[in-house]
This record gives structure tokens, sequence and C-alpha cells, in this order.
């Protein structure tokens, strides 16, 4: 699912070649320190209404106010907790388990952070590839803050300009897996967790609880069982999202570390809950 | 190093004959010849224009005999709708081979090397901002290939001259210069088509920028490869709103590469590097040549709204381009004969007859321009025929459009 290729590919020769023109013996440009770098973002243009990834406020606005205020409030009627574990300024990686096929869970958690948090901070959704080729989808998703989930992006954001970032670090495989082994964690995506440490940011795990039975797998199609079957619409389950202890950008965890701590909380979540439905 | 000894290839492009002019101003500067296969397009006072092709062993020649310190290469073809693909492959990577050849072991200490930001192609998978070092994905065929050859030749002749400092410019597409460029023509339709479920995203460089990028690397030592664009990347529907025409998403989405071949079959050329960028767009990590001290003079948005001050103004200043014609001998007498004044000499710019719009026509059109069409046509007005009532109407326009509700 990642989308990194175009920049490690080290397999041609001709990076060597070309990285000889950067060499700092040549006095020339010593790379420039990333600081200096962070100092020469392009300013605001007051009469834009798109920001240069391509995210625009009258669109998002509009869906937020109509069909994700629907969704947040009266369809999944989510429960936030511990949202004040976001840092109230500065750039941080959200981490949530990964789960359904539609993107309503990432919309949710976006919703939570921008309604809920003091400081009502805007979250940028890393997404996988396969949206943009979509027509309409693709241009969509990125019109409400959605941002492929490449390397250099990652950084961008939440290094250069201080954002928060929300990946679901189980990619595709996530989202695939059936019913009946909901809310087991896949492997991480070390990439995530990398991208935060070289940012030098804050991680934030987060434990989702409602998203895998709203658009569950519930069977498999095709000559290798890869289409998935879900109903066509998602099923109005309780939403529960619980924001952790950030993680500080020293400690440099594992990806296998912080799965570990998303399933610990979300199987405490899921004993504590009485119904799919009521929460 | 201070280079005061400049070559500039293809002079006879707009963006060499823009370069040269701007470079003539600077006294530091010694010589400056031009080189091209055609006549200049462009008035220059001292410029030296010699009619060669690129050939390595004539041009070795004119280095060593000048000797040429530094070179500016303005001649990479760098949009699809300038040069057939067998021509631009001959200039991109051929006329390049022999470019370096007559730099190498000669006086040249410096060589500006124009590329594009082509280079990195446009795909679904891409990064919003290409940064310099991502352009180095083996492609197979089209511009995207030459560019990548060229940019290839280059290192390696920076690897073996190491006494040679070289700069690499991408730059982004530029919305004014050279008239017939694909996004000129694309943006130039009263109607605008995209792509049915895509809104690209685009980047563009202000044509001053791009001479402002070409001497800021001429007078201050930076080696290596840098972006040149400008801040801001606008959606396509962005793009055409400022300009104020309709968008119209017509193109379907799937089968859009077959209908592009059918129509190259009837002979109209639509080229792929197009067709990917109304999908998929490009946007570029402009800041490091912006840490190195190079100050944008223009954003993206506000090119674009250049760009819409021109179209508007096309029919009304038919002169420009097309006014100044080279001629060998004139320029001969204006420079070297002893009864030419100093101060006098040089070509001088000489304004076609007829084609000036008349003072009526001038006045109807003013009240309908934004301001920066005003600037234009009140510089252009001033540097040409000072009617009093013109310019009388273009201040009082600008002073409403500058504080609306001052004069009201």
């Amino acid at each position: 699912m990642t989308a990194d290729k175009p920049t490690s590919d080290p397999d041609t020769s001709a990076t060597a070649e070309f990285s000889a023109l950067d060499r700092p013996g040549h006095g020339g440009l010593p790379s420039a320190p990333s600081e200096d770098l962070r100092n020469q973002l392009p300013g605001l243009e007051a009469e834009r209404r798109l920001t240069d990834w391509g995210r625009s406020q009258r669109i998002e606005s509009l869906v937020d106010r109509t069909l994700y205020g629907f969704l947040y409030h009266y369809w999944f009627r989510v429960e936030v907790e511990g949202v004040e574990n976001i840092p109230g300024a500065g750039g941080a990686l959200l981490l949530a388990n990964r789960a359904g096929l539609a993107p309503s869970d990432g919309a949710m958690i976006a919703k939570a952070v921008r309604d809920e948090h003091p400081r009502r901070r805007t979250v940028h959704l890393a997404t996988e590839r396969s949206f943009k080729r979509v027509p309409g989808l693709g241009m969509l998703v990125t019109k409400v803050g959605g941002v492929l989930a490449h390397p250099a992006n990652l950084h961008r954001l939440m290094f250069d300009e201080r954002e928060i970032v929300l990946a679901f670090p189980e990619g595709a495989r996530g989202a695939r897996k059936p019913l009946k082994e909901r809310y087991r964690l896949r492997s991480f995506d070390a990439r995530f967790v990398n991208a935060a440490a070289q940012a030098h940011v804050p991680i934030v795990p987060l434990a989702v609880l409602g998203a895998e039975e709203s658009l569950p797998v519930v069977g498999r199609l095709g000559p290798l069982n890869r289409l998935p079957i879900s109903p066509g619409l998602p099923l109005p389950a309780k939403f529960r999202i619980r924001f952790l202890e950030p993680i500080p950008a020293d400690v440099k965890p594992s990806a296998e570390e912080i799965r570990a701590l998303i399933q610990e909380n979300l199987l405490e979540m899921v004993g504590a809950r009485r119904s799919v439905w009521l929460g | 190093m201070d280079s005061k000894r400049i070559l500039i290839t293809n002079l006879s492009s707009w963006w060499g004959g823009r370069l040269a002019q701007v470079i003539e101003r600077d006294p530091n500067v010694e010589t400056i010849i031009g080189i091209d296969s055609q006549d200049p397009k462009h008035a220059l006072d001292r410029t030296e224009f010699v009619r060669v092709a690129a050939d390595s062993t004539v041009l070795r020649r004119i280095i060593s005999a000048a000797a040429i310190d530094t070179i500016i290469d303005t001649r990479m073809v760098s949009d699809p709708l300038l040069a057939s693909p067998g021509e631009a492959r001959r200039v991109n990577v051929a006329d390049t081979r022999s470019v370096l050849e007559a730099c190498a072991g000669e006086s040249v200490r410096k060589l500006v090397f124009k590329s594009s930001a082509h280079i990195y192609g446009s795909s679904a998978e891409d990064p919003a901002f290409f940064s310099e070092e991502m352009a180095l994905e083996s492609v197979s065929g089209g511009l995207r290939q030459d560019l990548v050859k060229a940019e290839r030749l280059v290192a390696e002749f920076s690897a073996h001259n190491r006494d040679v400092a070289v700069t690499v410019l991408r730059f982004a597409d530029p919305l004014v210069g050279e008239p017939g460029s694909s996004h000129l023509m694309l943006l130039g339709l009263p109607v605008v088509p995209a792509v049915l479920g895509f809104d690209p995203r685009l980047q563009f460089v202000h044509d001053e920028d791009v001479v402002g990028a070409f001497t800021y690397v001429v007078r201050h030592p930076l080696p290596g490869t840098f972006n040149v664009a400008a801040d801001g990347v606008l959606a396509l529907s962005e793009v055409v709103s400022l300009l104020g025409k309709p968008l119209l998403p017509v193109l379907p989405p799937w089968g859009f590469t077959f209908a592009v071949a059918q129509l190259r079959r009837l002979g109209l050329r639509v080229p792929v590097e197009m067709v990917r960028q109304l999908r998929h767009g490009r946007g570029l990590e402009n800041r490091r040549l912006k840490a190195s001290g190079y100050r944008y003079r223009y954003t993206t948005r506000e090119t674009v709204l250049q760009l819409r001050a021109h179209q508007r103004l096309r029919p009304l200043l038919r002169s420009g381009d097309g006014a100044y014609r080279y001629d060998r001998e004139l320029e001969e007498f204006l420079r070297r004969s002893p009864s030419v004044r100093s101060g006098s000499g040089g070509a001088e710019r000489v304004d076609p007859d007829g084609d000036e719009p008349t003072e009526a026509e001038l006045l109807e059109v003013i009240s309908s321009l934004d301001a920066t069409g005003l600037e234009q046509l009140r510089e252009h007005e001033l540097a040409n025929q000072r009617r009093r009532h013109v310019l009388d109407a273009l201040e009082h326009n600008l002073a409403r459009k500058q504080d609306p509700g001052a004069l009201n």
C-alpha cells in the first residue's frame, strides 16, 4: 500500500551520479539545515480558499455540517475520551486501529479532534494511494483533508507545518479483515512511526470501538478471495474513541509497542461494552 | 568567482533573449555572447550574437577565443508542444552532450543548466511537493526521459570537472513567455476543459522569476539542483476561476489515453505530459532556492492573475513580441561605427505603426480592467505614446481600485 517508491529507489546507479551534484566538497550549498527550510514555507494568501495541499475550506465545512455532523451525533453517537492528550500546538501523529471498509472512522476521529479539542485542531488524514486513481473520490478525499501517505508528505505536515496527521498503520490488511477477527490488530506498518521519529513529534495512539461492527466484512468473493462482502451502508454501531497518553518524541517507541498498547485498550473497551449498538 | 564573460545558448528563445537583456544591465559583466541557429527576437544592446548551431567544435572555439567563464544553457525544450518529440530529443540529449563537451577543459568555471519540473513526471503516487532529490526513477519515452538523460549527462560532467560549478534549475511551467506552450494553449481557450472527477494541483512560475532565478545563480555560487516554482499550489478549478473562465469537466476519466491516440492519428497532437497533468497535477518544493537567499517576486496566484491581464490586453496590444526584427547590418553599424554617438547606440526599440490602439479604444476598455492590467497598460503607455487622456483615465481607475470609496 505504501507510496514511498519515488524516493527510495536505490537500484538505479543514477542516484549516486545525481547526488554528485550536491556533494558538500563542491564549495556549494551545505545541504540546508531543515530548520532553515522550515522558515521558508510559503505565506498564506487570504484570498485563497484552498490550501497548497488542495484542501478546500468550503467543501470541508459543507461536508462537516451535513454528512459528518449527522453521522457523528446521531448515527454513531461518538463518545470521546482523553482528547486533551493531543498537544495543543506543534506536530503530532495519531495512530489508530483500522476497521471496516468505509473511511468513516477517519472522518469521525478528525471531527472529534476538531470539535472537542480545546484548540480545535485540524487533522490531516494519511490515505492510501488507491484513492487517488478513482475519479471523483480521490478529488473529494483531497478536498476534505486527505493526504497521500508519502514519507515526504508526512514529514512536511508534521515537521514543517507542525500539523496533526492521522494514520492507520494496519493499512489495507486492517480494513479487509473478517468480522470474526475484529479488534485483533494486524501488524503495524513501521513507516509512520519512523516518520514521527524523523519529524521529532509525539505519537498519540488511539483506540476506536464500534467501527468494526459498523461496516463489517462478512465474507469474500472472487478468484483470490479478494473482494470483501459488506453491507452497503454503515450500521449504526456506537462509536467510542479513546485517545491514549502521548508518547514523547524522545522515547522512540517501536511500532509493535504501540500496537500492543492500542490492542490492550481495545480489549478493555470491548470488555466494558454492554451492547454493540447502544454502547 | 564572479561571472564576467558569459555565453548564453539559445539566445533567440524567449528566455534567452530576456535573460540577455537583464544581464546586459550589469556593469560587472564584460562580455555577453549569445548563440542560436535563428535570429534573436529581442532588442539587445551589447550582447554579441553568433549564428551557429550547438556544435561542440564551434562552441569550443568561441569559448576559448572569448575566454568565457560562465555558460548559461537555456536550450532545453521543456514543453511538449514547442517541438516535435524527435526535435526535442535532439536538442535535449544530443545538443546537451555537445555543449558539455565544449565546456570541458576550457576556461569555463560555471555552468547554469535549464531543466524542467517535467522531470518529476505526474502520477497518482506522487508526493504533494517534489523536492530536488526525487527525480531519478528510470522512465521510458517522452520528454521526461530526455530530461532525465540530459541531467544525467550534466551530473557526469560535474563529476569529471570538479572545477566547474554546475547549477541545474528545474523550472515549473511558466505562464507567460514562449507563445504556444501547452499551458498557455489550454488556459487560453475560452472554456477550459478538465477531466471529470479530477482537480489537479498546478504550480507555475512567473517569467520575471525565471529570469530572476537565472541571474541570481549567475551572481551567487550555488552549485546543485534547485526547483524554481512560485509559492502556492493552485487547483485547476481555482486557476480557471481566477482567469474568469468557465471550467468544463468534459474529458472522460477513462479511455482518455485511447481518445488521445485517436486524435494523434488525425494529426492533432495532445501531449501525454499534459494529459497526465490534467489528472494528477504536480506540486514542487521550492524552499531550497529560497533558503539560499532568493526571493520570489510573485506567487502562483499572482502569476495567474498576470496571465489574466495579458489575456485581456492582448487584443489591444498587438505590438510587443513581433516588434523587433534582427538585422545584422544595422546591429553592426550601431555597435561598431564611429559615427554612432555613445548613449544613442545599441538597438533602439522601434514601435511599429498602426498596431497601437487608438485613444478611444483604450478609454473604452480601461474601466473593465483590474489593478494589474491597469498598471501594465500604464507602463506600456508611459513607455510609448504618453497620451494624456489615457494616462489620466488610468490613474483615476487605479486610484479607485486601490482605495475603493475614496473617489465615490
